[in-house]
């Protein structure tokens, strides 16, 4: 099963018709404003069709028979017909832009809830900036195939089909050499889509390339300008420039050779209309009148015909953008409630794993055979070095990931046969970086909880140590962080996102106990926070500090995935003094690491 | 390969002025002034333009030719019965359809052809600014909205330079042809038909007024929907981590569905607008067929005078229907024009002067003699600050928080510039030689550790991409990152990806030091990283940056316990000045503020050591 890739290799990709009608199945709920439209749209098109006949006796019989009164007549229906068809006109294109706007509001909203489905793998791999387009502006493409480019086909169909039957009524042949035309014009419409799809698909890809190197660009800007760099990141940003500017030229070409060609075929019509009716009017088997009819139909097709040119390229718009939208839709997350899947209810907080092992992006080996087992309420601590593992065992637990082997279960449930929200909402956590939304303090503090209490928020501050900063800011609870907001430091952040675990009250906490580094004052708040936070959890703790390993009632010594060192606290010892008689690595860590900064720091500090 | 909540890369600074974001300062109005200028892009390409005016022209001819021919040949070749010269007429008809399409297919392709060029010149220009624009405007700009006016406002100036532009010229040049036609053709008709312009005019100014508010409306409502998902994918692990998707899809939800009525408001209004130049066109043609009948009866005009009008009002009645559309393009450019102007208008911060040389190689003599500086007038953040460091020595600034540390290593690396006295590198000041010269033999490890999309190696060899392979697994490996690197599937052709996700933030930092190390600089500047890493990797850093400083200059904003006791000496910062230096055994037996921030920042209650 491939999953959760932004562009997988498929064997068979769905062909432009496919993605068209999966576009336009968006349409159904909206069906009765459709069909409304397209009534409306086939009275004025009705309308479109008298009017000419109202001209042509106008032409024939008030201006050639000099009957001032019928022109009269026939200017006055023929303004209270356009005003009728004024009205629909504005009613079908309301209604038209009302289900084409519903459905880039639904597409939307769908890729909204899929991102937020998808697994953390997906979006270790997703690029911001990649999905925010296929957002917006692929959507908007697709929402402007749905409306107005439909309607306009339609229109454009039901006229030719309308234009030729009046055509054929007035004169069959005459009508039948007119319509010689329209096969060249489906056969130039179609081949420009078959061209044009792709070129448009790879122009969308190139912007997104553009935009990527331009955004890390001026990420890494400080690095760019100290490594004298600048010469060679626009050499690189032109390259990405030169290619988009040899797609867009391609692009131009192609329209600039197309679309006035659509024109030209359909006056081509008029031509014909012109030789052969006019032999046939000097034979006199049609009236001036009457070719002066057909000659105003068939012109009536020519201002259709070049929008026609704008509405395939359109449909070729849209099917590129619509396969960018349904790769994100149809990407299957590789975390997923199973059928049946239960909540998960009142958690005691024993969390076992099992022979668990798991590889990143099915290729990387991660964790191999990990097996332990921590009773509620117990701190388990993990070390080891970089690239060891402990982020991985950690990330397993909520099911940011799946294991790719074994089993986790909590209070015995395997993790897999819960809903993943139940889980979800009986796990806290925090790490060093935090992430605050745009919105008041308040709002971040209960966001886990929505539905808190003021007094429960306040208190979950003050347990968290920031009831007193956030009082001393500007609105107190109600300032705005982020954009356009206050800025706050990194202890305050962390102790923000303390505050909303602690009022979700989990009874499985996974944290890290490292601190940017904040004055002791801050240090001491953020630490006497954690510990208020563990009490009574089940806590797993990446741990950056001796005091955490000493407290702790196991640790864990993870290297390259594996663990090699296992120390659990029993009467007479802590699993640190266990793990410095069994472990070699924990030994020589300690011995290496730890203690000789931890005898530094006293000797210097003259304790 | 961690969870890495967040993980936003972001660098420090004087804080993020969140001026411009686009929404409020999109003015309405089609700027005169803008415009004048965006169109000076066009200069370079006047023959190319001049070549799509006369095929414009002639296209625009040959378009009008055709309701005369058919004029033609109904009142001369039809009405006498003259076959043969209907095919003589019908045969200049197709020529003059040739010609129109093929005038019209040039005049298209050379005008996409110069509109693309004329894009790419000014996408270049601002990659070129923005280089030189200085770490200065990247600390106060977010990043979003910079792209934002490299890309979208790009765009739509494509729109003013293919659509609007021509599409006046294109349209007027059709508008006034009609005109000349019909009143060639038969000048009281003609006039009679024009007596609905007034009303189209009126209609045109009460719509553009209203669309003008309705489309700015929609303008901030997408704006809002980008701004809420970009904040919701950002922090999309915490929404997983703490079950609240369906609160986040309410709230993106209400966004979105504002977004969508904004849109149907505005579109209505069109739909509004398009009946009543319908209604007014066949009004016109009411008009002609009243006063042709007239006239006809009178004999004043043909028949065949007064189909052709017909069809020169239809004609007349297309362009004006379009300019009133381009008026709304103009509109959208005039403010994304605006915007891309304001930012290549915007002037360095930090410039080489005229005639700076480039500075000879480097001893490693670093000397701030009596700097003030500020970020923002009247907010003097360094009060004449002295200090000097020889060539081969490590220095350590060590201060609380906002102090001054990162304004004095911006000051050195010359990503600002002094307000008042002067940073000399042996003994040049550094404004007057050029930065380029400067900066390729200075080496920087930022605070964040800061990885570029691309390859481990791309990476590593930021700084020198000319090195060789053995040199690069040379410098990873003095930065302790070589085994690591190998282990990873692709070794050193894996991926960073998009935020570095991938990579744990040791990792990061070690692959900064290689790429430090393997420009081998003569000064480096290190803003010590503040978040904490795994014992064992802090070790690695530890030996890493002993072989990374050996032999340089070095200044270090310090964080970490080890950086501060082997520093050649420290200074302690304090307010924007210079409140104590020694060594770290003379500063702490001396006591005062260096003892306390010692006791603070490097002290931590278990005694465990640094972070």
């Amino acid at each position: 099963m491939t999953t959760e890739t932004l562009a997988p290799i498929r064997l068979r990709r769905p062909n432009a018709v496919q993605i068209v009608l999966r576009c336009l199945g968006y349409l159904r709920p909206y069906w009765a404003y459709s069909a409304a439209a397209y009534l409306l749209l086939m009275l004025n098109n009705g309308v479109s069709f008298v009017q000419p006949l109202i001209i042509r006796d106008v032409v024939d019989r008030g201006i050639r028979g000099g009957d001032l009164v019928a022109i009269q007549k026939g200017t006055l229906i023929l303004l209270g017909l356009t005003l009728i068809k004024g009205g629909f006109t504005f009613l079908y294109g309301r209604w038209t832009e009302i289900a084409s706007q519903n459905v880039a509001y639904d597409l939307r909203n769908a890729i909204h809830e899929k991102l937020q489905s998808l697994s953390f793998s997906y979006h270790d791999r997703a690029e911001t900036g990649q999905l925010l387009t296929r957002a917006i502006s692929d959507v908007d493409r697709v929402r402007f195939l749905t409306g107005r480019a439909l309607v306009s086909l339609s229109q454009l169909l039901v006229l030719v089909l309308g234009i030729a039957v009046c055509l054929m009524t007035m004169h069959l042949r005459l009508a039948l050499l007119t319509m010689t035309v329209v096969p060249f014009l489906v056969l130039a419409a179609l081949n420009f889509g078959r061209q044009y799809r792709p070129l448009f698909r790879a122009i969308q890809q190139q912007v997104s390339n553009l935009t990527t190197r331009l955004e890390q660009n001026l990420r890494g800007a400080r690095v760019v300008a100290a490594f004298a760099q600048e010469q060679a990141e626009i050499q690189r940003l032109n390259e990405e420039n030169a290619g988009l500017l040899g797609l867009n030229l391609l692009a131009g070409r192609m329209r600039a050779l197309f679309l006035p060609l659509l024109s030209f075929l359909g006056s081509v019509g008029t031509v014909f209309v012109l030789l052969y009716g006019g032999q046939l009017a000097i034979r006199g088997d049609l009236t001036i009148g009457e070719l002066v009819a057909f000659i105003a139909y068939v012109s009536q097709l020519l201002v259709p015909t070049r929008r026609l040119g704008l509405i395939i390229s359109a449909v070729a718009q849209a099917s590129a953008s619509g396969t960018r939208i349904f790769e994100i839709l149809d990407t299957q997350s590789e975390v997923e409630d199973l059928p049946g899947a239960r909540p998960l209810e009142g958690v005691r907080g024993e969390v076992r794993f099992e022979n668990v092992s798991f590889s990143y992006f099915g290729r990387h080996q991660v964790l191999r055979d990990i097996t332990f087992q921590a009773r509620p309420g117990e701190v388990v601590a993990l070390l080891g070095a970089t690239g060891s593992g402990k982020s991985s065992v950690i990330s397993l637990i909520p099911r940011f990931y799946d294991p790719t082997a074994g089993r986790i279960l909590i209070d015995g449930n395997d993790i897999r046969d819960v809903t993943i929200n139940s889980l979800r909402d009986r796990i806290g956590i925090v790490l060093q970086d935090t992430t605050l939304f745009v919105g008041t303090v308040r709002e971040n503090i209960s966001f886990g909880r929505p539905d808190a209490s003021e007094a429960e928020i306040v208190a979950a501050a003050r347990a968290a140590c920031a009831h007193e900063f956030i009082v001393e800011m500007p609105d107190q609870y109600d300032t705005r962080v982020g954009e356009r907001g206050v800025t706050l430091s990194g202890g305050q952040k962390q102790r923000i996102a303390i505050a909303r675990a602690i009022l979700k009250n989990p009874r499985v906490l996974i944290l890290d106990d490292a601190t940017s580094s904040v004055d002791t004052a801050t240090e001491a708040l953020i630490q006497q926070a954690l510990a208020n936070l563990m009490k009574g959890r089940t806590s797993f703790v990446i741990a950056q500090r001796l005091s955490t390993i000493r407290q702790a009632d196991q640790v864990l010594v993870l290297h390259k995935g594996r663990i090699v060192g296992h120390g659990v606290r029993t009467e007479g010892q802590t699993a640190h003094e266990q793990l410095l008689r069994t472990s070699g690595l924990y030994a020589e860590i300690y011995y290496r690491q730890l203690r000789p900064q931890e005898d530094a720091s006293s000797r210097e500090v003259g304790v | 390969m961690g969870i890495n909540i967040g993980g936003s890369t972001r660098f420090g600074g004087p804080g993020y002025l969140l001026e411009s974001l686009g929404s409020h300062d999109e003015r309405g109005r089609v700027s005169g002034r803008v415009l004048l200028r965006l169109t000076r892009f066009l200069r370079p390409y006047w023959p190319q333009i001049a070549l799509a005016v006369v095929l414009m022209l002639i296209s625009a001819g040959a378009g009008l030719l055709a309701p005369y021919l058919t004029k033609v040949a109904l009142d001369t070749n039809i009405a006498s019965g003259d076959t043969s010269g209907l095919v003589v007429t019908a045969l200049w008809l197709v020529g003059a359809l040739t010609l129109s399409y093929l005038a019209s297919a040039g005049q298209s392709y050379v005008l996409s052809w110069l509109g693309q060029r004329v894009l790419a010149t000014l996408r270049s220009q601002l990659f070129r600014h923005l280089q030189d624009l200085s770490v200065a405007y990247h600390d106060d700009h977010i990043v979003g909205i910079t792209l934002s006016r490299v890309v979208n406002d790009v765009d739509v100036i494509n729109d003013l330079l293919s659509q609007g532009l021509v599409g006046i010229l294109n349209d007027s040049t059709l508008l006034v042809g009609t005109v000349g036609v019909m009143l060639a053709m038969e000048p009281r008709l003609a006039l009679l038909t024009f007596s609905v312009l007034p009303l189209m005019v009126l209609a045109t100014a009460v719509f553009s007024r209203r669309a003008r508010v309705a489309y700015r409306e929609t303008r901030e409502k997408i704006g809002a929907v980008v701004g809420d998902m970009a904040g919701n994918l950002d922090g999309m692990r915490v929404i997983q981590a703490f079950a609240q998707e369906r609160l986040t899809q309410d709230r993106f939800e209400s966004v979105n569905r504002a977004n969508r009525d904004a849109n149907v408001d505005a579109m209505s209004l069109s739909f509004m607008f398009m009946p009543t130049v319908d209604i007014l066109g066949v009004l016109a043609t009411c008009i002609v067929l009243w006063g042709g009948g007239v006239m006809v009866a009178g004999g004043a005009v043909t028949i065949g005078v007064v189909v052709a009008f017909m069809s020169y009002v239809n004609r007349f009645f297309e362009p004006v229907r379009e300019l009133s559309q381009i008026y709304t393009t103009l509109q959208a450019a005039t403010a994304g024009g605006e915007r891309v102007l304001e930012l290549l208008d915007r002037q360095p911060r930090v410039q080489d002067r005229p005639g700076a040389g480039p500075i000879p190689e480097i001893e490693g003599r670093i000397e701030l003699q009596d700097v003030s500086f500020w970020y923002n007038p009247g907010q003097e953040v360094l009060h004449e600050v002295s200090l000097t460091i020889h060539p081969g020595e490590t220095v350590a600034l060590v201060g609380p928080t906002g102090a001054g540390k990162t304004s004095i290593a911006n000051l050195v690396a010359r990503f600002y510039d002094v307000n008042a006295g002067a940073v000399l590198v042996d003994g040049y000041d550094v404004r007057e030689v050029t930065r380029e010269s400067l900066h390729r033999q200075m080496g920087l490890v930022p605070q964040e550790p800061f990885l570029f999309a691309g390859t481990i190696a791309d990476n590593i060899r930021f700084g020198r991409p000319q090195a060789g392979w053995e040199e690069m697994v040379a410098a990873a490996r003095l930065a302790n990152v070589d085994e690591f690197i190998q282990e990873l599937p692709d070794g050193y052709q894996t991926r960073v990806l998009e935020g570095s996700v991938n990579l744990s933030v040791g990792q990061r930092q070690l692959i900064c030091i290689a790429r430090a190390l393997l420009v081998d600089p003569r000064i480096l500047i290190m803003d010590e990283a503040t978040s904490s890493v795994d014992t064992v990797t802090e070790a690695l850093i530890q030996q890493a940056l002993v072989r990374l400083l050996r032999g340089r200059t070095a200044l270090i904003i310090a964080h970490r316990l080890s950086t501060v006791r082997n520093a050649d000496r420290i200074y302690v910062i304090d307010e924007g000045r210079i409140v104590d230096q020694g060594t770290h055994e003379a500063l702490l037996a001396r006591g005062g503020l260096y003892r306390s921030l010692y006791e603070q920042q490097f002290i931590r209650p278990d005694s465990q050591g640094d972070g």
